[in-house]
């Protein structure tokens, strides 16, 4: 898999020793994150919309053994191929052995996060097969043999020089070239080439609907389906959770997905796919890894409700001022930072820390989760499984660091005093380096006053 | 015990107590004329070119006029089969579009609050002629105009079966490199409306 473990501290670290491109990174968020605003301010019934979606996946997490079901039977009724994979190993195994039936070595592939989660690249290049990711920002990413560090905006990270640079190596573009037309035509013509010779083409998916049986898939590019109109064979790759019980309901969601992401009112393309095309082979992957358990508990259930948005990311300043890569997991910031303990508490048990809990992420979510308060408890259970801050780990410096005054603990401390007495200090000190920020929203009242509440005894 | 099996009854097991789903219900009060208008606005925004046409005929001269080369401009609507290359069924591979500028196409309608259009199969015959032009024209008429995506539904709900379909907002479009917009990702650079009636 991509994802090398590391820790958030030291990565963060080593991401803000270029002071000028954090600064540069953390505006452009910032600038994503005020169109979201415009864009869902025009709404006047947002708040309604918000609680429609959240309402809606509710019901969907509480059903979803019927749901799936129910799915399945329509799309197989529609002449979809439906694939059950247990965990990624699976997952990409029964991806693996549609492309050997086809005897094909060569497959295009649109965003699916999933398939980052599973490590499906790496996978099918270790077997010999070549995929091309045809979304612009992780065709850069893949091309600098790096992983995407946003869910919705790939190379975020990366300035156009280096992309001309990298092109420049890669696709034959002037050197020295950095406009952003001239890069992405040189990667349309690279990538027109590609969609018209491959006959297999992977997508994600965002919206599965029980009653018909359909998948809905979003893009601005059109790679999606350039890949999936073009090809012999068309796989689909999901989470489970991705299904809602009614196509109604894609109304509730396509209003409010495109408009957290980016501030479009909808992404240019939202496409319905119900049946494979005659002379077409469709297969629908269902993927689990993790999320039956996931969904047993009581706490963080709620993370299963995620749309991918990622407006949560582009509001937390400290994904903005640390970057995806810090996350060192296929979904970073606030969302990834409560998804992934759930998949590997050890291994990720620094994240819950890497936030300074300001409440900003829930305040934006479009389907309602509760995520700083998610990852106040990610920190006590990773408190009482001996997880927590200690003098050494991981989890500590990324308390560190998010404070940035690390000499001002008091290391020898118990754990639970430390995080009560200096938790606190994350939303009042002046010291705390995003409590500085002008646009950093008021620390929400409520959750802080509860948790206080809930703490003092200890 | 399968995966399938085995992922369904331990997703039963965890699965919390039922939770009831809301009756969705958003009232619009604007009139068509102003969805029209807002529809308009949004598609300005959207870097759609608009143009108001009363029929068919008139469209004809319209395009006449702009002088678009007919031999790689195709249609899928016979009233406009003498100004460009009529798509009537799919008959050769798809990859045969690969040259095409202009493709005309009908919408079923458009929703204002988005500047989407919804499109489906059996109105462009082959699935990825939206997206293999370099340039797109859509077709819709006035009257098919709905406010929201609510209203977009119940009408997809009320009509015909669907094999595939794709609401279109705009041309193919990236901000990927420095988040600045690019028109013609992958799919068409430009698009224009044919507002009709
Ligand atoms: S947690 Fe909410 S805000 Fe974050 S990506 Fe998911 S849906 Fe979007």
């Amino acid at each position: 898999m991509h994802s090398k473990v590391t820790n958030h501290a030291d990565a963060a670290i080593q991401f803000n020793l270029d002071e000028p491109r954090v600064d540069w990174h953390d505006k452009t968020l910032w600038f994503i994150r005020e169109k979201r605003d415009l864009a869902s301010h025009a709404i006047p019934e947002w708040e309604q919309l918000r609680e429609y979606a959240s309402q809606i996946k509710n019901n969907v997490l509480s059903n979803l053994s019927q749901y799936l079901q129910e799915f399945e039977k329509n799309a197989i009724a529609n002449g979809v191929i439906v694939h059950w994979a247990a965990d990624a190993a699976e997952h990409n195994q029964i991806v693996h052995e549609i492309l050997k039936k086809h005897k094909v070595d060569r497959m295009v592939k649109s965003k699916s996060m999933l398939t980052e989660e599973c490590g499906l690249n790496e996978h099918l290049e270790h077997n010999g097969i070549e995929v091309i990711d045809t979304d612009l920002g992780e065709r850069i990413v893949q091309l600098a043999k790096e992983p995407p560090s946003h869910i919705v905006l790939p190379c975020i990270h990366w300035k156009k020089e280096e992309i001309g640079e990298l092109f420049h190596e890669h696709l034959g573009t002037d050197k020295g070239a950095s406009d952003p037309k001239y890069l992405t035509a040189a990667a349309r013509e690279h990538l027109r080439e590609t969609f018209l010779t491959r006959r297999v083409a992977l997508t994600g998916v965002n919206f599965a609907v029980a009653e018909t049986g359909e998948f809905v898939v979003s893009t601005n590019e059109g790679n999606a389906d350039m890949g999936a109109h073009l090809a012999d064979v068309h796989i689909a790759c999901m989470g489970i959770e991705k299904i809602i019980p009614k196509q109604e309901h894609l109304s509730v969601f396509l209003r409010l997905l495109a408009r957290s992401a980016t501030g479009q009112p909808i992404t240019t393309y939202s496409s319905h796919f119900k049946k494979p095309q005659p002379h077409q082979e469709m297969h629908l992957v269902l993927v689990d890894n993790g999320r039956s358990v996931h969904l047993g508990k009581d706490d963080f259930r709620n993370s299963l409700k995620c749309i991918r948005c990622a407006a949560c990311m582009n509001t937390c300043p400290v994904y903005r001022r640390s970057g995806g890569h810090s996350y060192h997991n296929a979904v970073a910031g606030p969302i990834g930072s409560i998804l992934t303990p759930n998949f590997d508490m050890r291994a990720n048990k620094d994240l819950p820390f890497a936030s300074t809990l300001c409440g900003s992420c829930s305040n934006v979510c479009p389907v309602k989760i509760d995520i700083h308060d998610q990852l106040y408890k990610w920190r006590q259970v990773l408190m009482k499984e001996g997880l927590g801050p200690t003098a050494k780990n991981a989890s500590m410096k990324m308390m560190g660091w998010v404070l940035s005054k690390p000499a001002l603990y008091d290391l020898s401390g118990k754990a639970a005093r430390l995080v009560l007495k200096y938790s606190p200090f994350v939303v009042s000190n002046k010291m705390n380096p995003w409590y500085k920020q002008r646009e950093m929203p008021a620390p929400p009242k409520e959750s802080f006053k509860e948790w206080y509440k809930k703490n003092r005894s200890n | 015990m399968s995966s399938r099996d085995n992922i369904l009854k331990e997703v039963l097991k965890n699965q919390p107590a039922d939770r009831a789903l809301p009756v969705i219900d958003i009232p619009v009060t604007t009139t068509h004329e102003e969805w029209v208008e807002a529809l308009k606005t949004r598609l300005e925004i959207l870097h759609v070119a608009v143009r108001e046409v009363a029929d068919y005929a008139a469209l004809k001269h319209l395009l006449q006029q702009e002088a678009i080369p007919q031999d790689r401009t195709v249609t899928t609507i016979a009233e406009l089969s003498d100004v460009s290359t009529l798509i009537e069924a799919v008959k050769e591979d798809a990859h045969s579009l690969e040259d095409v500028d202009l493709a005309i196409i009908p919408a079923h309608f458009g929703v204002a609050e988005n500047g989407a259009m919804w499109v489906t199969e059996s109105l462009i015959q082959y699935r990825v002629l939206p997206f293999i032009t370099q340039q797109l024209a859509i077709v819709v008429n006035r009257k098919d105009i709905v406010y929201n995506m609510h209203q977009a539904y119940q009408r997809i709900a009320g009509t015909t079966q669907y094999d595939f379909g794709v609401f279109i907002a705009g041309p193919s479009k990236t901000a990927d490199i420095e988040q600045s917009l690019v028109l013609g990702a992958h799919g068409p650079k430009g698009m224009t409306l044919y507002l009709l009636g």
